[in-house]
């Protein structure tokens, strides 16, 4: 299947799932939205262009990951998601 | 209107002005009431309510020391429904999530509720907005001064007591709901004009006790007052996380560097899992230098007993027992000394503990750059607690030290501005970190000494920025909601205000 999963929902923590689309949808659920959106939002965005990767859905379900974090995540999800298609 | 900290006040109520403006007021004490007569027995307490005939606008008081398994106050809240009570303002010590006071609050039977601590579905419906009057956050040390000053007037206290003699005195160390010391109750059995005791366990003589006779108008037996597993709160253990280890050590070590782990030395810690590994980092310093302290105060547990038996400190100063041993040494140890929360935290009362203490070791939900406290609400400006102690001790105590992670959950701690004001900055000294020691510019005797010893500490400052740079730094809550209540200082006067989530 075109699905990736990574990391947890302990506290500072994200788990991330990415699927194929057509297009790029990022879903961003933290219990620091109010105050980190934008910057979750932003770290998503870099990693996909930098990947060049415009045909994805991401899910962030965040416990208060620092951006390091949810980077790390993110690639491995693609990772998985790559390994899961070979 | 608002006060000396830039905080919004209600029209026609007293801004705070400073936390040493209290020295300039005297005390204030309306007259003690006592009984000619023994007070009347009852086996059910919906016929003491139709005794104490209760109406609408009255104010009840309940005290907190069954702590989650109290069932003294939803019993009464159910009464104040069938009698059909409405406008009635409640003022218990704290209010627990156990208690289902929602439906009451949002039918206008109960309009304003005085309290020190609040959290839970209580707390959530104030903050959906369904109190019709005002929610008033006092310290301990504040609730016994408006109590016994006529500011707070309780028409009925209605006091969970584990034992009642034949005579009418309890006392809170025996029984099977014992719960160990009733100080927070004191004041409300002193002030209140009528004073119920609820009970479960009716003795013939009792030797020793905290309640006296002369100020108790009724005694009610009930099946049962509290649920012994939620009265304490089992086992309390020091933690094991790394980052709390960390803070304590360094704690206790500058505390070394002061010169304060010397003999005679007086020290408050609260029973949370860092505060315990403070006390166990400074019991181990005590140790080393053979030192003998004067007392430990506060709120106990079976940690600060052992304490007590090691002989670290001569006395125990408590004024409620956080588990089974502390409620069992207060039983015993007559080193182990239960007192009211007037002589533990009243700004005016002369015999005040706090005032003698040297340090105390505090939490903090937020804490700014002018080393102001929360601990009422968190970041995100959820009630999910309020003063109990803190303001009181932070002002009394010599040293005053919080001790936080800098982080948590992505939230740094450190903030230019709290969110709600607790405690004034003007008394919050030291603030420990695992990622450094900032130290309160105000006091330059502090710094004097820790440089003088070659201890190392940074600005408050540079705390904030290391937090923002690691985590991002936060955007700014969006403001103007709807005022709920207020958080009062230890003098009545209004430190900030509360907000509702809509």
């Amino acid at each position: 299947m075109n699905i990736g999963i990574a990391g947890s929902l302990e506290s500072n923590d994200a788990l991330v799932t990415v699927k194929a689309a057509d297009t790029t949808k990022i879903e961003i659920h933290s219990i620091v939205d109010v105050f980190y959106h934008d910057q979750i939002e932003k770290v998503v965005k870099d990693v996909l262009s930098k990947k060049k990767n415009d045909k994805i859905h991401v899910i962030i379900e965040d416990k208060g990951a620092l951006d390091y974090t949810i980077k790390a995540r993110l690639l491995t999800a693609l990772a998985r998601m790559e390994a899961n298609n070979a | 209107m608002t006060n000396s900290l830039g905080r919004n006040v209600p029209e026609g109520k007293k801004p705070f002005v400073s936390s040493t403006d209290y020295k300039s007021h005297k005390r204030q004490q309306i007259g003690l009431k006592t009984q000619a007569e023994k007070p009347v027995f009852y086996e059910s307490l919906e016929t003491a309510f139709v005794d104490l005939s209760l109406h609408s606008g009255m104010t009840f008081s309940f005290h907190h020391h069954l702590r989650s398994g109290d069932k003294v106050l939803n019993q009464i809240a159910k009464l104040i429904e069938y009698s059909d009570l409405k406008n009635i303002s409640l003022a218990p010590s704290s209010i627990f999530p156990q208690y289902d006071l929602s439906e009451l609050i949002r039918s206008g039977r109960i309009n304003n509720i005085y309290t020190s601590y609040l959290n839970g579905p209580v707390a959530d419906a104030i903050q959906d907005g369904h109190l019709k009057g005002e929610l008033i956050m006092q310290t301990h040390g504040g609730r016994a001064r408006a109590i016994e000053s006529g500011e707070l007037a309780i028409d009925v206290a209605f006091l969970a007591c584990p034992t009642v003699d034949l005579n009418g005195n309890g006392s809170g160390a025996i029984g099977k709901s014992a719960c160990g010391t009733l100080g927070y109750a004191v004041s409300d059995l002193m002030y209140a004009k009528k004073v119920v005791l609820i009970t479960d366990n009716i003795v013939d003589k009792l030797e020793k006790y905290q309640f006296d006779h002369r100020f108790v108008d009724m005694v009610v037996k009930v099946d049962s007052i509290g649920d012994p597993k939620g009265i304490v709160s089992g086992t309390t253990r020091i933690t094991r996380d790394p980052i709390g280890l960390k803070i304590a050590h360094d704690t206790a070590l500058m505390l070394e560097a002061l010169g304060e782990i010397k003999p005679g030395m007086s020290i408050q810690t609260g029973a949370g899992g860092t505060s315990l590994a403070v006390a166990d980092a400074i019991d181990k310093l005590m140790v080393k230098h053979q030192i003998k302290g004067s007392f430990a105060s506060g709120g106990t547990t079976g940690f600060h007993v052992n304490m007590l038996k090691q002989g670290l400190f001569s006395k125990l100063y408590d004024v409620q027992c956080f588990d089974l041993e502390a409620a069992d040494s207060y039983r015993v140890n007559a080193f182990h000394k239960g007192i009211s929360a007037s002589e533990y935290a009243n700004p005016h009362d002369p015999k005040a503990i706090v005032n003698k203490l040297d340090i105390v070791i505090l939490g903090a939900t937020e804490i700014d750059l002018k080393f102001n406290v929360n601990v009422t609400t968190d970041s995100f400006g959820k009630i999910i607690g309020g003063s109990g102690g803190h303001a009181d001790t932070a002002n009394g105590a010599r040293i005053t030290i919080i001790t936080a992670q800098l982080m948590r959950a992505r939230i740094p701690i450190v903030k230019e501005k709290v969110h709600t004001v607790t405690t004034p900055g003007s008394d919050v000294d030291i603030l420990v970190t695992e990622r450094g020691i900032a130290v309160n510019p105000l006091r330059k005797d502090i710094i004097t000494k820790l440089e003088a010893a070659k201890f190392k500490f940074v600005t408050i400052q540079s705390l904030l920025e290391i937090a923002e740079k690691i985590c991002g730094k936060p955007k700014e809550l969006p403001e103007g909601k709807r005022q709920i209540g207020v958080v009062e200082y230890r003098d009545g006067t209004v430190i900030d205000s509360l907000y509702g989530s809509r």
